[in-house]
């Protein structure tokens, strides 16, 4: 099959032979082995619990550890380039850091009521905020959702899909103390109020996750607390 | 603009949308009805003038409209124009004072 790869400002061709199970993964490595050592890309785990490899693949950013080119090659031709809407470093390798940023701009971080010395929180499986919580839990931090999202590219102060997704999953945390600060932080022009629901992120979410479903319960709680003066 | 200000014009974005819903419809549906015997400018004039009830409906039509196109041309403006802050916000202030202008001028003209 012919690979284009995306190097800077042009485009490097390569020939990779097929194989069967063969996944993007494997034709990137491929190159960088046996064809151009100097190709940049960064992957960890192959086994799609990093959320390290994640790239644009016939325009489609996704995880490409398991992504098999039976399922996206088209015309005998793969085109692959570094995720949308993140600066590059090299190559196919972007800088992630905009993007965790947001996830601390977002307050991203568990707070807890207790201490140490508390007994364990209980917090039932079958409540209706954990099952909430639960349904967002499961992000490997890919930043497939951000390069899918237009509202990103268009306001790049926008904090993402992803990190409104953890921000959501936090705010339905019954042990988290530190809610109101949230909603603050994930409300306005840069928060969950400039989504407006085109469900890219959740189209491609590879986990199938449902960062759009995460932002709407978001606007309601924000709307909440609006109404209540509490924001 | 600050974070409880923008929230505060979402929830007013999402109302308005809400009510323009029940309005657009009320508005078609009415037009659809009246027309169908076929209608002269003079007939229909006749049967709006001084009803206070679509007066008042169409007041709110227009508050509606008032409200809720301003706010998602802000939206437009910031993201394909990227024009943002306070010059932005103070020109859709005059222009959601136009649309309330030519509004209200057509309601008037049409059911006081």
């Amino acid at each position: 099959m012919k690979v284009s790869v995306k190097r800077g400002d042009s485009y490097q061709e390569f020939e990779v032979p097929r194989h069967p199970s063969q996944t993007v993964l494997d034709v990137v490595t491929y190159i960088q082995r046996h064809l151009d050592p100097t190709l940049a890309y960064r992957f960890a785990c192959r086994v799609g619990m990093c959320g390290s490899c994640a790239m644009m693949v016939n325009d489609v950013p996704r995880w490409t550890c398991r992504t098999h080119v039976d399922r996206v090659l088209e015309k005998d031709q793969l085109v692959v380039a570094p995720l949308r809407n993140l600066p590059v470093i090299r190559d196919l390798v972007t800088d992630m850091r905009g993007f965790f940023d947001k996830w601390a701009r977002a307050k991203g971080e568990f707070r807890g009521r207790q201490t140490k010395q508390d007994e364990f929180a209980v917090v039932s499986p079958q409540s209706e905020d954990r099952k909430l919580a639960d349904a967002g839990i499961e992000c490997i931090g890919c930043a497939v959702c951000y390069a899918a999202c237009d509202v990103v590219k268009w306001n790049p102060d926008y904090l993402g899909p992803a990190a409104l997704n953890r921000a959501w999953t936090l705010v339905k945390d019954v042990r988290d103390r530190s809610n109101l600060e949230r909603l603050r932080a994930v409300s306005g022009d840069a928060g969950c109020h400039a989504c407006h629901s085109h469900v890219s992120c959740t189209e491609r979410c590879p986990k199938h996750l449902s960062p759009t479903a995460a932002i709407a319960g978001l606007k309601r709680e924000v709307a909440k607390a609006v109404l209540r003066g509490e924001l | 603009m600050s974070y409880r200000a923008e929230s505060f014009l979402w929830l007013m974005q999402r109302i308005s949308a809400g009510v323009l819903a029940l309005c657009v419809t009320v508005h078609l549906a009415t037009i659809i009805y009246a027309v169908q015997g076929g209608l002269s400018a003079a007939e229909i004039l006749g049967r709006t003038r001084g009803n206070a009830g679509w007066f008042a409906f169409y007041c709110v039509f227009v508050l509606a409209v008032t409200v809720h196109v301003p706010i998602g041309l802000r939206s437009v403006c910031s993201e394909w124009l990227r024009w943002r802050g306070r010059s932005r916000d103070l020109a859709l202030l005059l222009f959601a004072a136009f649309l309330a202008w030519a509004g209200m001028r057509a309601v008037v003209g049409v059911f006081a």
